[in-house]
């Protein structure tokens, strides 16, 4: 034996090993999961974006001209691209779990996954129609 | 179809080592062999030195978890014909302590596992004379899934919440917890409540979801922790609206 | 910060269905759509009454508020877990969730005084 042997009073040492700080480049479906948790930036982003239009509406119509003209800018439309691809993702993402982390019971037996998956879409569909009919009438 | 295929095992023997290291082995292919065959061949034929748990070898006991090419599973069912053509890479699960080789000290399990009181509690206990209780199928549909935990840690090893924060209480015993908060049998669900709903229960988790990818018995954990979460949650607003009582 | 976990939860999960289902079409619209003239862009007028009535005004509440929740609760367990920030872990809750009462309240302002 080359190493003295480690033993503490009971037994052996364990060996354990450190969490690297990259655990999430381990798999991909830790990145996946990583990447679905920033989508949140994307979102608070756009919040953002949508409070600084409401600001930008209350100062008056050159101030709203000012906003629209900012969001022509390639920056934003660049920044504004991306947004809507992680948003997009996290919708995906957050409507295919529902299922999961809700199960609903109806006269004893459980709800089947794909009814609640395809109201889930279902719904998206009817709001993102309701807004675009409200905001394209004038 | 090849003759062998090499399998390329952690080794760790505290009393010469500080570190894991990794061993190769040449084994002989058979199609009908799992991983724990191959494991079995080296401790008897070519290395009697190397220790490792397991003792169903049909996937119902939970013993044989390892990680196998950087996924946990059970040694039991996976086939040396899916790995081709090697090497097969076996280490010890993460996120629990090595003790030797591929054997891991599961007691930070158990005794999480305690804490949740796994066991039906019943605040008034019927005399045998009345009879068992009975429930419909229905009924046992609603826990079953979660009974089928076989406690083996591959969701435990699986989840990167219990690695960077090992007081989190952990995919298997929330989902048993359910498992019992579900049956129409218990009145315990109160006292469950208690620990779940900690600073290292069920609030650690983040839903990533690996737990249920990897467990073999499809018991779906990660289901019955957000599943949960809307039932603590549900119960907190309940004892703010009405702090006189929520039984 | 375990007595109001469930409430940051609740307001996580909130704020991410209103995110999930709305945002995609209202940032699709807003971000891309009129300033590209795919669609054309609502006039300034239009929008203004529009957004001075009162259902509107609460829909527009609770559509950037709940989002702005859902970020903080996700971010900071996304700084907690990802990078290790365990020691940091106090003043990483109160940045976030700060930030989010700060465009609440930013928001609720603006919405009971537009007209």
């Amino acid at each position: 034996m080359s190493v003295e042997p480690r033993y503490t009073l009971y037994h052996p040492r364990w060996y354990r090993r450190r969490v690297s700080v990259w655990w999430w480049l381990q798999n991909r479906s830790y990145a996946e999961f990583v990447l679905r948790e920033l989508t949140s930036v994307f979102v608070a982003f756009f919040a953002v974006v949508y409070l600084w239009q409401l600001r930008a509406l209350a100062q008056g119509p050159e101030a709203y001209g000012q906003f629209l003209a900012r969001l022509k800018t390639p920056l934003f439309l660049a920044l504004d691209a991306v947004a809507f691809l992680f948003v997009l993702f996290h919708a995906i993402t957050w409507l295919n779990l529902t299922p999961k982390a809700m199960v609903m019971r109806l006269r004893g037996k459980r709800v089947p996954d794909w009814v609640i998956l395809s109201s889930n879409y279902a719904a998206w569909l009817v709001l993102s129609g309701a807004v675009a009919f409200m905001l394209l009438r004038g | 179809m090849p003759s062998t295929v090499a399998l390329t095992v952690a080794r760790y023997r505290p009393e010469k080592e500080s570190e894991p290291t990794f061993q190769t082995y040449e084994v002989p292919f058979r199609k009908d062999w799992v991983v724990l065959d191959a494991l079995n061949h080296v401790k008897d034929n070519l290395d009697g030195s190397l220790s490792f748990r397991w003792s169903c070898r049909m996937g119902v006991c939970g013993s044989c978890g390892m990680k196998v090419n950087g996924t946990p599973k059970l040694t039991c069912a996976i086939f040396l014909s899916d790995y081709l053509p090697g090497p097969i890479r076996v280490e010890a699960l993460d996120y629990f302590p090595v003790v030797r080789d591929l054997v891991v000290d599961l007691t930070d399990f158990v005794r999480k596992l305690k804490q949740v009181k796994p066991w039906i509690i019943r605040k008034d206990e019927k005399p045998p004379a009345e009879g068992e209780y009975l429930q419909t199928p229905d009924q046992v549909d609603t826990y079953k899934q979660f009974s089928m935990c076989i406690n083996c840690m591959l969701c435990y090893s699986a989840c990167p919440i219990y690695g960077l924060e090992p007081s989190f209480i952990g995919p298997a015993a929330i989902a048993l917890a359910q498992r019992y908060n579900m049956d129409s049998r218990d009145q315990g669900a109160a006292e469950r409540l208690k620990i779940l709903s900690e600073h290292d229960g069920i609030w650690q988790c983040t839903f990533v979801g690996e737990c249920t990818k990897v467990c073999p018995k499809h018991v779906d954990p990660a289901g019955a922790i957000q599943q949960y979460k809307l039932t603590a949650a549900t119960h907190w607003v309940k004892s703010l609206l009405l702090p006189w009582g929520t039984r | 910060m375990g007595r109001i976990t469930p409430l940051l939860w609740l307001l996580f999960s909130a704020g991410g269905t209103v995110a999930a289902l709305l945002f995609p079409v209202h940032l699709f619209l807003t971000g891309l759509a009129f300033p590209l003239g795919w669609l054309e862009a609502p006039r300034y007028e239009f929008l203004l009454r529009l957004v001075t009535h009162p259902l509107i005004r609460l829909y527009l509440f609770v559509l950037i508020s709940l989002p702005l929740f859902h970020w903080a609760h996700r971010f900071r367990y996304t700084l907690y877990d990802g990078l290790q920030l365990k020691h940091l872990t106090g003043l990483i809750a109160v940045l976030c969730y700060g930030a989010a009462l700060l465009g609440t309240a930013m928001t609720a302002h603006l919405l009971w005084n537009i007209q």
